[in-house]
């Protein structure tokens, strides 16, 4: 007689305006397993994700949990069928307490709740799985990996029986990870089952029993882990193309480079009010790249600000080129050759509803004002932008779209592509092969490392060790506000830096 | 002087209380995060429609029901605009206001001038007698002792029940709300509703209890008031009450200055409610900021 | 973010189709307020032909409608240059009156000097009491971060009751027999009008605010800053633009303009100071603007069917006996409407 899976979806296919996100899927997952969903970005595992939430209707298919066939209408009708999900940003409210976010996904809580009892139930979870966090504290004061427990305790007092983790790994540090591998263990020992989204081979290796691989919104397979090999994953995970990154590009720095940028003892304020940055000190040097790796949060947001003249210091002084630049304007910062691509283009580096022309020129634009700054001489500027679309290979079709039109991955790359253009000495990196799949995160590190050889000091802020790691000539490690360490890469590893990132190992 | 202060904290009290059914509306809309400067219409229409149907029937209960459904529903085309089709709420919010101002003006015409009996004052038997608080406190209306109680009540609701803590959910992150289970949409309107039931009993007692009169456009901007002290009180509905008070406060000053004759021009003093709000968000505005809901913020620092 | 999408690819149907399809807006809102006066037993056919007739009917329905728009498309113009950078600047009212009280000012104290020094003298006068007022918000929204709508608001009255004050006390012209009036200015201090018709040169000034607007924001440097703040002022800060010093600056030009309103109501049309100079100009500028989108051109056309409405407002209040709020009825379901559309969430320009 043939099993019934725990949850087998069937024939699935969802689409979206000009999009085709998933065709036809064919899925089982047994109870009590870890199984992993392998995919690129963009392959279609978010999308599959959110229709077993609720977040999202299928065109077509269906759903069996149990063997008898769920509609999953919203996230409600989810929580009530037992499954359960803890998204890449975790849906948590800042402002509340622990207790608070937990009380609020629990369905049957008496109308006057009692903040004690919720308090009592949380620990009895917390001390059977390791999932322990103060109850009191708000949320938007406890660790990333604090605030991935409160998701986990706040599923299981759902009662959830299937828990959906979305790319859970992307925000940890090493030893952090391992630790979720173990609290997926001691979960699946109870009877929980685990659904796994990843684009990291190792940790499928690492954790899962079995592993369905997603390409292009379709299934290419499902095997055991045990019977699969980390080659066979990439294969099946990219198909015919085979993308080596190649990082041996890496030159030493020249001899004669010059101090671009020198901290001296920063220290400002973040957004609530608290010291957003404590005694930050370190230089860079052009043609040198110098990566900060920690778990985002820990002061690189205010690191960048602080040098673009966006936060003001509450002591200590910046020195651009030699010069105090301590209280100069953001436009004079500009001027004087500071770039930036921030952690969020779309939000934080372009106009959406102006063309792409007006937007390449937003932080250049100083070079086309005409007759005292009245007007702006728009005949350069779509020579200037005519002129690097071609050269950087920018495949935006039409300069007079709006930005809000193009994909996110070509407004981050528009917007790279102003900040490299306009030749700065200091480029401020954030992310930048953050959500890009490996052909586009190639393209990135390139560009990168081209501008290292063009004598472009590179501040490069990432959460992806391997990146830092391959690229960085030299790297410093960010810890609640403060530089915790700095190394060369070959004086380090992952495992050191990881500690010091999340305040494991004193400096 | 101690009968003057006496005096004005008693004035206080009674000038400040459809403000404040206002604030705890308005304190509602904004945990949920919907701000509503369409208060002033609301409280408009409660105004007038409270006072039309006291003047027809002279019952008090129907007046009160015809008064906060008339805030009620108006405020429910400002939830269809800002939460149905995501207009600006600032914008949808004036032209509730103005659409207040037409709809009493034109339903109210021939009831300006008009005298009604109303509600008077009730004083609570032995409470009224405490000296000194007593007579501040217990020698009003039945809508007045009527905050006592609503007062508390939202502050309970808000942070210690099931259902308060879903608007304030809402109110911080609307995609979080959803994913907990709940429905936004449906918590705002019905946030927004009820919100607009208060200011509508506000400004009913504007009309029947306070001046038993109704004028045109006599609410003079005690919603958009509502609103500002809405931010001073950091979203919470007790601090709220004391805001009002300061606000009630400075009316009654103003009002027994008058009375006693003082040379100060009458159109000066009465800036002070308006100027009055304008220091208090300026002293403490800033500092405040940071209890803002979440979902408010894209309304308010739109440029920053 | 899915709304501004939408919005965004909305553009592509082009200014006359929008025109078209705010035209069948409005008419959907005059259907609701004829269902309104219906109900309420009057007869919203008379009532309709009442506020054409009365300002499209006659030469002098005419000139009254130019003397109604000027005010209006001053205070939209008001509205609409902070609008562009998203603020929402709803104290065109409080603006005009202390515009009012400035340049009223000035033609008590110095009404004996030559017209060619003393009218421009109350121009500038006029114009730096809005600005003064306008500039004081956008100067408390960035310095001290608080919000101009709920600051122009309850400025608003602050300034209807400056001048209240003034008008009963200190400025009261003796001869008034106790009515709250300021002394008659004199003729130097007459804004000159055109003909015999009361149409003055304050529209002069409305005309010239809406073409300059136009270019500036069209074609100058400002404009496309402008313009990156009010699509993304995070993305603006983050390049340079200096928004604290944008949104002074546009409160301080938008409240001169409001102020401009109020100088020429005082000069022109009434040559004193007396309480309620503006039925609600502001606000009716307000939702000018926000019916014309912010944009310099569209504001002069929703000033001229605003204008028909308040012209008639007066006509159906005379001629059939409803009250004025008829008409503040039908522009606040306009403005429902156009709101609920979405019309909004774009611009022009």
């Amino acid at each position: 007689m043939e099993r019934i899976p725990y949850l087998r979806l069937e024939n699935i296919t969802k689409t979206f305006p000009g999009v085709l996100a998933n065709y036809s899927i064919n899925l089982s997952i047994e109870k009590s397993e870890v199984h992993a969903i392998l995919g690129e970005n963009g392959a279609g595992k978010s999308t599959l994700m959110k229709i077993l939430y609720g977040f999202y209707r299928p065109d077509t298919g269906n759903i069996y949990l149990d063997g008898t066939p769920v509609d999953i209408r919203s996230p409600l009708e989810a929580s009530r069928l037992g499954i359960g999900m803890v998204f890449q940003n975790f849906m948590l409210i800042p402002a509340f307490s622990v207790v608070e976010n937990i009380a609020l996904a629990l369905p049957k809580l008496n109308v006057l709740f009692k903040r004690s009892e919720m308090e009592e139930r949380m620990a009895v979870v917390a001390d059977r799985y390791g999932l322990s966090v103060d109850p009191r504290a708000r949320v938007w004061q406890l660790s990333v990996g604090e605030k991935q427990r409160v998701e986990i305790v706040k599923l299981l007092l759902s009662g959830a029986r299937m828990l959906i983790f979305d790319e859970p790994t992307s925000v940890l540090a090493p030893h952090e990870i391992e630790g979720l591998f173990q609290i997926f263990k001691n979960l699946t020992n109870d009877g929980y089952t685990i659904l796994f989204i990843t684009h990291k081979l190792r940790e499928v290796m690492a954790c899962a029993d079995r592993v369905t691989v997603l390409r292009r919104g379709s299934v290419v397979g499902t095997v055991l882990r045990s019977d699969t090999t980390e080659q066979e994953l990439a294969y099946m995970m990219l198909g015919e193309q085979s993308l080596h990154l190649d990082r041996s590009t890496k030159k030493p720095p020249e001899g004669r480079s010059k101090t671009v940028l020198e901290l001296k003892g920063v220290e400002v304020s973040d957004d609530r009010g608290g010291l957003g940055l404590k005694e930050v000190s370190f230089s860079i040097s052009s043609g040198e790249i110098v990566g900060v790796a920690g778990v985002s949060g820990n002061g690189q947001k205010e690191l960048g600000e602080v040098v673009l003249g966006l936060r003001r210091c509450r002591a200590g002084s910046v020195l651009l080129h030699g010069n105090d630049a301590t209280q100069w304007s953001v436009a004079r910062i500009l001027g004087e050759g500071v770039a930036c691509m921030p952690e969020d283009p779309l939000v934080m580096g372009v106009a959406p509803g102006m063309t792409a022309q007006e937007n390449m020129i937003l932080t250049d634009r100083m070079n086309y004002f005409r007759h005292g700054g009245l007007f702006i001489d728009w005949k350069a500027v779509r020579a200037e932008v005519e002129r690097r679309v071609e050269n950087f290979g920018l495949p935006i079709p039409n300069l007079d779209t709006p930005v809000i039109a193009l994909s996110g991955g070509n407004v981050q790359r528009l917007v790279f592509v102003r900040e490299v253009a306009r030749r700065p000495s200091l480029l401020i990196a954030y992310y930048p092969t953050r959500g890009l799949d490996l052909a586009a995160t190639k393209m990135a590190n390139d560009l990168l490392l081209a501008c290292r050889e063009a004598g472009i000091a590179v501040l490069l802020i990432s959460e992806d060790l391997e990146e830092l790691f391959s690229l960085s000539d030299r790297l410093i490690v960010m810890h609640r506000g403060e530089v915790v360490g700095s190394f060369k890469p070959e004086e380090t590893d992952r495992l050191e830096v990881g500690l010091l990132m999340t305040g494991s190992k004193a400096p | 002087m101690f009968l003057f202060l006496q005096g004005v904290l008693t004035g206080a009290v009674r000038s400040e209380t459809s403000v404040l059914y206002a604030t705890l509306g308005e304190t509602l809309g904004e945990r949920a995060g919907i701000t509503n400067l369409g208060m002033e219409g609301c409280m408009l229409m409660g105004a007038c429609l409270g006072f039309v149907t006291m003047a027809h029937t002279d019952n008090l209960a129907l007046s009160m029901m015809a008064a906060a459904l008339a805030g009620g529903l108006s405020s429910l085309i400002h939830a269809f605009l800002v939460v149905t089709r995501r207009a600006n709420q600032l914008a949808s919010g004036l032209a509730l206001m103005f659409f207040g101002l037409g709809v009493t003006g034109f339903i109210g015409r021939p009831y300006v001038g008009m005298k009604i009996r109303g509600l008077n004052e009730l004083p609570i038997p032995y409470l009224s007698e405490i000296p000194f608080v007593g007579p501040i406190l217990f020698t009003h209306d039945v809508l007045t002792y009527l905050t006592y109680l609503l007062t508390p009540l939202l502050w309970v609701f808000l942070f210690y029940t099931r259902w308060g803590l879903a608007v304030r959910a809402v109110g911080e992150n609307r995609t979080v709300a959803y994913a907990s289970g709940l429905r936004p949409s449906l918590i705002q309107y019905l946030a927004v509703f009820f919100g607009g039931m208060l200011a509508g009993l506000g400004g009913a007692h504007l009309s029947i209890a306070y001046t038993h009169m109704w004028v045109e456009g006599m609410t003079a901007g005690r919603g958009f008031i509502a609103v500002a002290l809405v931010i001073f009180s950091m979203w919470h509905p007790l601090r709220g009450m004391l805001g009002t008070l300061l606000f009630g406060g400075a009316i009654a000053f103003q009002l027994q200055l008058q009375a006693r004759g003082s040379r100060i021009s009458p159109y000066i003093l009465d800036m002070t409610p308006y100027l009055l709000t304008l220091a208090v968000l300026l002293l403490w505005g800033r500092t405040r900021k940071h209890a803002m809901p979440e979902g408010l913020k894209a309304v308010f620092e739109g440029v920053d | 973010m899915e709304a501004r999408m939408r919005a965004i690819t909305r553009v592509g149907t082009g200014q006359p189709a929008r025109l078209i399809r705010l035209m069948g807006m409005v008419s959907f809102a005059f259907l609701a307020v004829g269902i309104f006066l219906w109900a309420f037993g009057k007869n919203p056919v008379r009532a309709y032909g009442e506020i054409f007739q009365g300002a499209l009917g006659s030469t002098y329905g005419l000139t009254e409608l130019l003397v109604k728009m000027t005010p209006f498309i001053l205070c939209a113009s008001a509205t609409a240059l902070p609008a562009r950078i998203g603020l929402i600047n709803v104290g065109a009212e409080g603006q005009l009156h202390t515009g009012a009280l400035i340049a009223t000012w000035g033609a008590l104290t110095f009404g004996d000097l030559p017209r060619g020094i003393l009218l421009p003298f109350l121009v500038i006068l006029g114009f730096a009491g809005g600005a003064i007022w306008g500039s004081f918000s956008g100067a408390l929204r960035t310095m001290v971060g608080l919000n101009e709508t709920i600051s122009t608001l309850l400025l608003n009255y602050v300034a209807v009751l400056l001048v209240e004050h003034y008008v009963h006390g200190p400025w009261k012209d003796p001869a008034s027999f106790n009515w709250p009036f300021t002394a008659e200015f004199t003729e130097a201090a007459r804004l000159p009008t055109f003909g015999s018709s009361r149409v003055h040169f304050g529209l002069v000034f409305a005309l010239t605010a809406v073409v300059v607007l136009y270019l500036v924001l069209r074609k100058t440097r400002w404009g496309y800053e402008m313009r990156v703040i009010g699509d993304n002022a995070e993305a603006a800060r983050r390049a340079g633009i200096p928004i604290g010093r944008y949104i002074v600056l546009t409160m301080f030009i938008g409240g001169g303009l409001a102020g401009l309103a109020g100088m020429a109501e005082v000069s022109a049309i009434q040559g004193r100071l007396r309480p309620g100079i503006s039925t609600g100009f502001g606000y009716t500028g307000f939702l000018v603007s926000w019916l014309a989108s912010h944009h310099p051109i569209g504001i002069v056309i929703m000033a001229f069917l605003l204008g028909v409405l308040a012209l008639g407002g007066d006509m159906i209040q005379i001629n059939l006996g409803l009250p004025y709020s008829t008409v503040n009825i039908i522009m606040a379901l306009i403005f429902f409407i156009v709101l609920g559309s979405g019309q909004l969430k774009k611009m022009g320009a």
